[in-house]
């Protein structure tokens, strides 16, 4: 199998990273030598085998639902980016 | 009474509350000692005037009865901390100020604990060198040009230094395990759900895992049983029965059974690690052990697994980076654009490729051929070491395929680094527990490691069984402080 450039324009789409095209060359390069590594698994017949969904066969326990407030609402508004103080601001995204 | 940053853990306690030396002098020591040492590029942020002003309050009012009574201690960059930077080595967290505390760091600081800062670490624990963290590499005390091992590469790196009398790591795929051997150190990956998640910047939520980082096996013990609780904040936090490892600690390990497994002689080993492996087995045959040939037929498969189950994880864990939250952005054309630039200039090389290989492996038409099938062998990994404990108490391995490599060695090269985690991963993708002690030098001097692999949730088996050989093998870490002037 290979990852050509147009496999890893598309990833990046879907990862939503922007990449240049001489970088998508090295990265499609990195890739292929890592999927390369990869693709033993499929020389091993697993056709019986039920997947592994959980390491630790435990029952959720349930807790109250509460609202625990810690009042922090500005100390949480100082991670955002944008300069406005009362929301986290976004770019328009309806017209 | 020897210098005070050279004292073992359970040493320092003992003198805090026998009032032979305060909490501000053991905190002045370290930082004293950390500012001497800022080549090391250990830590990401330095906490020292906060945490002399904790050890001031400490004494002033001291409570002798906690576990870590006034004891300063600088923990990875991975852990928030509320209120204070908290970076997972990356750029896109380069303003993030938690408003929340990790339950593991919150259960030091409630035991008596003063963070004196955050470590460096490879970017959202992604390496095995520490070389991949946005604030630059870490040097080895060992040697300026050796890498310290990753992802927990500043908090090896600063233990071995005497800048912290314990430290507190995250291990993935050996990130805990692997700089303990390289730095001459011991460190332990609990078993998954034994310390809770809660706060802990993610990177593959089924195979991480805190743990503690000590000089010795008692300090190791010590630590673990105050960061080890159960949490209902994680779901898959488990609610089993915890002791005070430290205190029930033994080296009467006569009668226990130790399995080899014979998948571990890999193509290629070094001639050194092999007879680091064969001297180890001696060692456990003297404390009275049996020593048992076993088989763990899929090892093999173990790495190409984890870098499929890995990256998918991380790819969904780190989708929340978008520019919105978390301090960082970069501008766009429009909200996608602003997405997209944002994750691009945020992220380092590694993490972008493995969010990369994560989302290929889950997208449309893959899905069945690399994710489900990786949860399948994953499955087989899992029964190899169910079955093996039908016949052992625990397993003994190399850490590691080699010691310290040196930096910028394997940077070009992402296959070759991963190798390096060979003998550590497949305790990931099982959820066992895991020691790494040092076990002698190499003949350049630099560490090596042996790791033992215990039954899920019997950390004090692991423990006892690493106290009696840490008793027989007597390391001697040979670091000449070279950083300073």
């Amino acid at each position: 199998m290979t990852i050509d450039l147009k496999t890893v324009k598309h990833i990046s789409k879907l990862a939503r990273i922007s990449i240049e095209d001489e970088k998508a060359k090295k990265l499609a390069g990195d890739l292929n030598s890592i999927f390369e590594f990869i693709e033993k698994l499929k020389k091993l017949n697993t056709d019986k085998i039920e997947p592994l969904t959980s390491i630790v066969e435990t029952t959720l326990k349930l807790r109250k639902d509460e609202v625990k407030s810690k009042n922090i609402r500005d100390q949480i508004l100082k991670n955002s980016p944008n300069e406005n103080k009362d929301f986290f601001v976004v770019p328009k995204v309806v017209e | 009474m020897s210098d005070i940053t050279s004292q073992k853990l359970t040493e320092l306690i003992k003198n805090i509350k026998d009032k032979k030396i305060s909490s501000e002098e053991v905190t002045k020591s370290f930082v004293e000692k950390a500012e001497k040492a800022r080549t090391l590029n250990c830590y990401i942020t330095e906490d020292f005037d906060s945490a002399i002003k904790k050890a001031k309050k400490f004494d002033s009012k001291p409570n002798f009865n906690l576990k870590l009574p006034g004891i300063p201690i600088a923990v990875k960059d991975l852990f928030c901390t509320d209120g204070l930077k908290t970076t997972a080595g990356s750029k896109i967290l380069n303003n993030f100020i938690p408003t929340y505390e990790s339950t593991v760091t919150h259960n030091l600081w409630n035991e008596g604990g003063i963070l004196l800062g955050k470590l460096n670490c490879d970017e959202f624990a992604m390496g095995s060198s520490n070389e991949t963290s946005f604030f630059g590499n870490v040097q080895s005390p060992i040697d300026k040009n050796l890498v310290p091992g990753g992802s927990s590469g500043g908090s090896a790196s600063a233990l071995a230094s005497n800048l912290t009398p314990v430290t507190i790591g995250t291990d993935t795929g050996g990130s805990i395990r692997q700089p303990a051997s390289f730095t001459g150190t011991v460190g332990l990956k609990p078993t998954y759900g034994s310390c809770s998640r809660y706060g802990i910047v993610a990177f593959a939520s089924s195979l991480d895992q805190a743990g503690p980082m000590a000089k010795n096996v008692k300090d190791c013990a010590l630590l673990h049983e105050v960061m080890s609780s159960y949490d209902l904040k994680d779901s898959t936090s488990v609610d089993f029965k915890r002791n005070n490892y430290s205190e029930l600690l033994t080296n009467n390990i006569k009668g226990k059974k130790i399995g080899i497994p014979k998948e571990y002689r890999v193509d290629g080993m070094a001639k050194e690690i092999e007879d680091l492996w064969i001297k180890g087995i001696e060692y456990i045959k003297e404390c009275g052990a049996e020593v048992i040939d076993i088989s763990l037929p899929h090892t093999s498969y173990a790495l190409p697994t984890y870098y499929i189950v890995a990256p998918a994880e991380a790819s969904s864990n780190l989708a929340r980076y978008d520019g919105v939250k978390y301090g960082f952005r970069s501008d766009g054309e429009n909200l996608i654009d602003m997405y997209e630039r944002t994750r691009s200039e945020g992220f380092g090389n590694e993490v972008k490729r493995r969010i990369m290989i994560g989302t290929y492996v889950l997208s449309s038409g893959y899905y069945d051929a690399y994710y489900l099938k990786a949860q399948k062998v994953r499955k087989l990994i899992k029964n190899d070491f169910d079955e093996a404990y039908k016949k052992v108490d625990a397993i003994l391995t190399p850490s590691t395929p080699s010691s310290a490599f040196k930096i910028g060695e394997k940077t070009n090269d992402p296959v070759s680094m991963y190798l390096n985690d060979i003998f550590t991963v497949p305790i990931n993708l099982a959820g066992l527990p895991g020691i790494s002690i040092p076990a002698g030098l190499d003949i350049k001097g630099y560490p090596l490691g042996l790791q033992i692999i215990g039954k899920a949730f019997d950390e004090q088996t692991l423990l006892n069984i690493a106290y009696a050989m840490e008793e027989k093998i007597n390391f001697k870490n040979n670091i000449k402080e070279w950083w300073i002037k």
